[in-house]
């Protein structure tokens, strides 16, 4: 469970954040919304990269704005970046030892999490990775340890549709196979119905819609959201 | 996919490549001294010198992304410790160079912390700043070359005492020896954190400081301990160059040279540890070629700077990642051919 409650952000007079209260149950959730709406800010306030002018997060009971960032990893909290973060130098493997290392995961669990991704070879190196392959390359090193919250900002960018059905069957697993709450940023709308009980939207940093996501995506107001002629209040 | 079925990364060196290692600079330590006349046998040991820290360069920029123009300052600084230490005290040479190491260790760690906030341009011109800090103050007070009092410079009518070798290298073709078996620990050391948890933190660092961060890496802690480990290298490599000759010359340790030390390692290849060792050829050897050949010393600046333009532009990782890729290619072409 993530209860957000009265989070803003400011950068000096624009407000990408704009006093965001809502909760999302556990299970693979949506965040969506047009471009400029917050969504990767909110990415980034729980990451710990962008400090919020006020407000509270609170992940499976324990508040994460007071911890360092590289401490809220190591408590489990984990994310992709819309850009692809693998390191070309380093073999599959190793990519997701980084993570390992730091949360003290065995090298048998780096393994589980590239069989759960299902990366045959783990020796190439990423820069001879696909893109794919790159993207499930960062899933595992998501969920490699104990993960407890796994933020993932558009895992689906640059792949084809076969190759995003593929991740789609994987996003859903994650929950039931490591325990982890899922929150997936995308502009795919079929990707989001298709993995995500829930979805909450923001536009302009704010929430305009949340529920279960087929009700939120056929919301009038959402819809008009998308197209750029809602005016919100 | 079962769990047993993923590939493994290789984790360690192979004992096979630590034995050729091994062998060539048995090879190297033997032959050198043995083909090379004296005034080769200390134009290399000065580049085996320098390459350690080109190694240090090479590591901050090729795996971190910290553009360092200050180490040429931290080389100074350990040769100013031993030369102090070997002057003052009767410590055994060996123990000169780990203390050189640590003492240039903490400086280094001391002037770093506040500019690992800095990145890029910023944190070169710091560093430039810093070596320019300590070239003045090497100018004002001298080296203890065998002086009196705590700062012990050879001024005036005092005439320089040359700090003594260690017994195992009293001559040039020992101290060359002498030189490669330090140098070779200093890299193994190197090569050890490279390939180990600290090199893959690196690695992430150097990708996207985000990423580690969200991979739960603490970056400054990490960032620190490559500095730490690189002071202390070069602070080893400035005690091996004070008991070369015996006494160090402020005029050295200028931040020209520091500047100098960077272009050789963006030259000979900021990558690896095998193009440390060209850039410190590059650095130190390259200038004695100019001179036996009776060509002016400056044109090495010449040199040197069409050589960078040339690794800037086409060669992003050096004379080393060339032949690295032409390696790469004979192997293919041997597959392929059978």
């Amino acid at each position: 469970m993530l209860r957000v409650r009265d989070l803003s952000v400011s950068f000096g007079g624009v407000m990408p954040l704009d006093d965001v209260t809502f909760e999302l149950p556990d299970g693979v959730c949506g965040l969506v919304g047009p471009n400029g709406a917050g969504k990767t800010t909110f990415f980034n306030v729980l990451s710990g990269f962008v400090r919020p002018s006020a407000g509270a997060v609170e992940a499976d009971g324990t508040s994460l704005l007071s911890m360092a960032p590289h401490r809220r990893a190591r408590w489990g909290l984990r994310r992709t970046f819309q850009q692809e973060q693998v390191v070309h130098s380093l073999s599959a493997y190793d990519n997701v030892r980084i993570a390992a290392d730091e949360v003290g995961a065995a090298g048998d669990q780096v393994r589980e999490a590239l069989a759960f991704v299902g990366l045959d070879d783990a020796q190439r190196r990423g820069r001879h990775l696909t893109m794919l392959e790159r993207r499930l390359t960062e899933i595992a090193r998501s969920v490699v340890g104990r993960p407890r919250l796994v933020l993932l900002d558009e895992p689906g960018a640059g792949l084809a549709e076969e190759e995003t059905e593929r991740l789609v069957a994987l996003i859903r697993k994650i929950p039931e196979r490591f325990g982890a709450q899922v929150i997936l940023v995308d502009h795919d709308m079929e990707l989001v119905s298709a993995v995500c009980g829930n979805t909450v939207v923001l536009d302009f940093g704010r929430v305009i819609a949340l529920g279960p996501t087929a009700d939120v995506l056929s919301d009038e107001h959402v819809k008009r959201a998308y197209l750029g002629t809602e005016e919100v209040v | 996919m079962s769990v047993a079925s993923v590939a493994l990364a290789p984790r360690v060196p192979r004992p096979a490549a630590a034995v050729v290692v091994v062998f060539v600079l048995a090879i190297i330590a033997v032959a050198v001294p043995a083909v090379f006349s004296v005034f080769w046998i200390r134009s290399f040991t000065t580049s085996v010198i320098y390459a350690i820290a080109c190694a240090g360069v090479g590591l901050l920029y090729g795996r971190l992304g910290l553009v360092s123009l200050g180490q040429i300052a931290l080389v100074g600084v350990g040769g100013w410790i031993t030369l102090r230490l070997g002057h003052g005290t009767s410590l055994p040479y060996p123990v000169l160079l780990v203390a050189s190491g640590l003492g240039t260790c903490v400086i280094g760690v001391m002037v770093g912390l506040p500019a690992l906030r800095l990145s890029g341009l910023n944190l070169a011109i710091v560093t430039l700043m810093f070596a320019g800090a300590f070239s003045i103050v090497f100018n004002a007070t001298g080296f203890p070359n065998g002086g009196g009092g705590f700062l012990g410079p050879a001024t005036g009518s005092v005439q320089p005492i040359a700090l003594e070798r260690p017994s195992l290298g009293h001559s040039d073709a020992g101290y060359f020896r002498y030189v490669v078996i330090v140098a070779a620990l200093m890299f193994a050391a190197l090569a050890w954190q490279l390939r180990g948890r600290a090199g893959r933190q690196w690695a992430v660092i150097r990708q996207s400081e985000a990423g580690a961060l969200a991979a739960g890496v603490d970056t400054t802690r990490s960032k620190l301990r490559a500095l730490a480990l690189v002071s202390f290298t070069t602070g080893v490599a400035g005690g091996l160059l004070a008991a070369n000759a015996g006494v160090l010359d402020p005029g050295n340790f200028t931040p020209s040279e520091s500047i100098l030390l960077f272009a050789v390692v963006l030259i000979g290849g900021a990558f690896s540890l095998f193009g440390a060792v060209l850039a410190g050829l590059l650095g130190q050897a390259m200038p004695s070629l100019l001179s036996e050949l009776g060509v002016n010393g400056n044109a090495i600046l010449v040199v040197f700077g069409l050589s960078l333009i040339h690794a800037v532009s086409t060669a992003p990782a050096g004379i080393a990642g060339q032949l690295h890729a032409l390696v790469s290619k004979a192997r293919r072409e041997t597959v392929d051919g059978r």
